[in-house]
């Protein structure tokens, strides 16, 4: 494997404990510590889940352009990059309808132990996604300028798409605690 | 502030700094496998450290303890920013290092030289590597902690509030889950550097091996299921102190194995005992007292006894003072002719050591007995109780005769570097990789790299008529 893949496989795992750990934290709480910490009623999955959708799909489309550039349809991986993007942007968009909502409810992060959990775990999630969107960007402009054509950049989408794929399963399990309650 | 900064900004970098020194070196590397991000570690910490400091000026210190426990670490308790600048300093070091262990790791999976496989690799390198892995897992439940505390301090949220409902408790949980593997953190890098100074000064090989580093690789496992052990006074019900107790007593064979292969490197070896080796010797004495007092607080009633007394401070100034400064020192002896193309003087070092050995004891000691007998600590001053303070004073006159000691050494690194005996490039006869490179290495360490076909390379380029790998058949 690629020197670069494991970096990010191993900054993979280190991120995947300090999910956990939000995630842990928010169970906790959920099945301890009374009602205000049970305000899940105040959410709405089924919209959350057509905006999941979104980022799900957006795992597919970045592998798309990870085999296009291996396969040095360059033209074609951007396109899929494009989509990548503005997938993951209509993901957070849904995200801040979902906060946007909970706040004119008058529920913060400072309101109860709902509050506090569920926002601090969906923002972290929430940055983490822009980030990605950051660094795709990066690489979408790279592309455009002529990069990956040499064997030494030529790795960089299929690297970025392992940190978004696991995004996007950090979110799988947040919509299934958090929205679909599997647990409780 | 002195807990957080001798582990955040005096062992942490030292050992990682070694680490990264000589990972590259070890394994015949021209440099690590990503320099820039290197770069950005040490930036983070850099930057990390200088936040935390800022505090003094910022508003006042943060004045929680190193584990910063909740509820005193929140607003109503903690009302200046201190420890909002605790946490954003911890943050950014944190990052940092995880990102200076995984380019660690990397580079050992990656760069290491043809023939150099595991089975060959220094076992200082091996220690790095297992010390990459606990970093990597042990540092996001502490970054989890401190976000949520600033959360809690910032943005009033509740996670640490018990009045909200929120649980104090969840704050030492997800600390002690990171607190005990970072107590292996700042131990398994001077274990490496034992690992490679005793067998040198020996002129033996090491004694099994594969058992030092296999037991490091248990240790590695053992050390995220321990971490309750620092929670037994908080009433977490039997069950679960019980399970906590017997890993805790678990972990103390693989450790002790190592113990024993040490001491059998050095049984029947030509021993020359130069400073290094005197700090590598007082090492094993030193951390096996830390270590089998750290057994004691597996013993539940012994620790509800002990706990926050000055029966702890001896025993873990004992692992880290006496184990992984006094291994730092061997390093920096035994190292420094690589780093600077300069010898260190032997005669300031016998100095060096003996004034560190015999203040070190001195200060520490006693303080197992002022704790046995009931002195807690974490409180400014005593009363006066009988025998309690003229130890006290031992320990005082202790901590001035370690004083010295630093200013001799200080002194021996100044005068060394502008006068030392050059070193050439293997003063000490050793065998690993990095004494094939010039001292001081070049910026790409190596012209030539020698061929590994042992553990020793430059044992058996030395010696072509009697390698390792003919008589040593588990080397293949």
């Amino acid at each position: 494997m690629h020197k670069d893949k494991v970096l990010m496989f191993m900054v993979v795992a280190t991120e995947a404990v300090f999910f956990t750990l939000l995630i842990l934290a928010y169970l906790y709480f959920h099945a301890t510590s009374g009602e205000g910490a049970k305000q899940t009623a105040l959410l709405d999955p089924l919209r959350t889940f057509y905006f999941s959708m979104f980022l799900f799909t957006s795992s597919f489309t970045v592998w798309r352009a990870e085999k296009n550039v291996d396969k040095k349809n360059f033209g074609r991986s951007r396109f899929w990059l494009l989509v990548t993007i503005l997938f993951g942007i209509t993901f957070l968009v849904g995200q801040g309808i979902e906060w946007t909502g909970l706040i004119r409810h008058g529920e913060t992060v400072s309101t109860n132990l709902f509050g506090t959990t569920f926002f601090t775990l969906t923002g972290f999630h929430g940055m983490h996604v822009f980030v990605g969107l950051i660094v795709l960007s990066i690489l979408l402009g790279i592309s455009m300028l002529g990069d990956f054509q040499q064997p030494r950049t030529a790795n960089s989408v299929g690297v970025v798409a392992i940190y978004w794929h696991f995004v996007d399963i950090v979110w799988v399990f947040i919509f299934s605690l958090v929205y679909l309650q599997v647990l409780s | 502030m002195h807990g957080t900064t001798m582990i955040f900004l005096v062992v942490m970098p030292l050992l990682i700094g070694f680490a990264n020194y000589l990972t590259p070196l070890m394994i015949g590397a021209r440099d690590i496998a990503f320099p820039r991000l290197n770069a950005l570690g040490f930036w983070m910490l850099f930057f990390g450290s200088l936040m935390l400091y800022f505090s003094f000026i910022g508003g006042g210190a943060p004045a929680a303890g190193w584990f910063s426990y909740a509820p005193l670490s929140e607003k109503p308790y903690s009302a200046t920013p201190g420890l909002d600048y605790w946490a954003l300093g911890l943050l950014f070091m944190g990052v940092g290092t995880v990102s200076t262990a995984i380019n660690l790791n990397v580079t050992i999976l990656k760069y290491r030289i043809k023939g150099m496989s595991l089975k060959r690799l220094p076992l200082f390198v091996w220690m790095v590597f297992v010390n990459g892995f606990i970093i990597l897992f042990a540092l996001p439940p502490l970054n989890a902690a401190l976000v949520m505390l600033l959360v809690d301090r910032q943005l009033f949220a509740h996670f640490f509030k018990a009045v909200y409902g929120g649980s104090a408790l969840m704050w030492q949980q997800y600390f002690w889950a990171f607190g005990h593997p970072e107590v292996y953190i700042m131990v398994l890098p001077a274990w490496g550097m034992i690992s490679e100074i005793i067998p040198v000064f020996s002129r033996k090989p090491i004694f099994g091996y594969g058992f030092v580093a296999g037991s490091t690789v248990a240790i590695g496992l053992l050390s995220f299921g321990v971490y309750a052990h620092h929670m037994f006074a908080v009433g977490l019900g039997h069950p679960f102190d019980f399970a906590f107790a017997f890993t805790s007593m678990a972990i103390a064979v693989p450790t002790g194995i190592k113990i024993f292969n040490w001491i059998a490197t050095m049984w029947g070896g030509r021993i020359r005992f130069t400073t290094s080796m005197k700090y590598a010797t007082a090492f094993i004495v030193l951390f096996t007292i830390g270590g089998i007092s750290g057994v004691t607080f597996a013993v539940i009633p012994v620790d509800w006894q002990v706990t926050d007394t000055y029966y702890v401070v001896a025993h873990f100034h004992y692992v880290l003072f006496g184990g992984t400064i006094f291994g730092v020192f061997a390093a920096i002896y035994y190292w420094f002719p690589k780093l600077s193309g300069r010898m260190l003087s032997e005669k300031l070092g016998n100095w060096h050591f003996w004034l560190t050995f015999i203040g070190f004891n001195l200060t520490f000691f006693i303080q197992h007995f002022v704790g046995l007998i009931g002195m807690p600590r974490r409180v400014y001053t005593y009363p006066d109780m009988p025998g309690w303070a003229w130890m006290n004073m031992v320990s005082s006159i202790g901590a001035f005769v370690l004083g010295i000691s630093v200013l001799v050494f200080l002194w021996n690194l100044f005068i060394s570097l502008r006068q030392g005996k050059p070193a050439g490039n293997n003063p000490w006869e050793a065998w690993t990789l990095e004494w094939a490179a010039t001292s001081p290495p070049e910026e790409h360490n190596f012209e030539l790299v020698p061929p590994v076909r042992g553990r020793r390379p430059l044992w058996d380029l030395a010696h072509p008529d009697q390698p390792d790998w003919k008589l040593n058949k588990s080397e293949e």
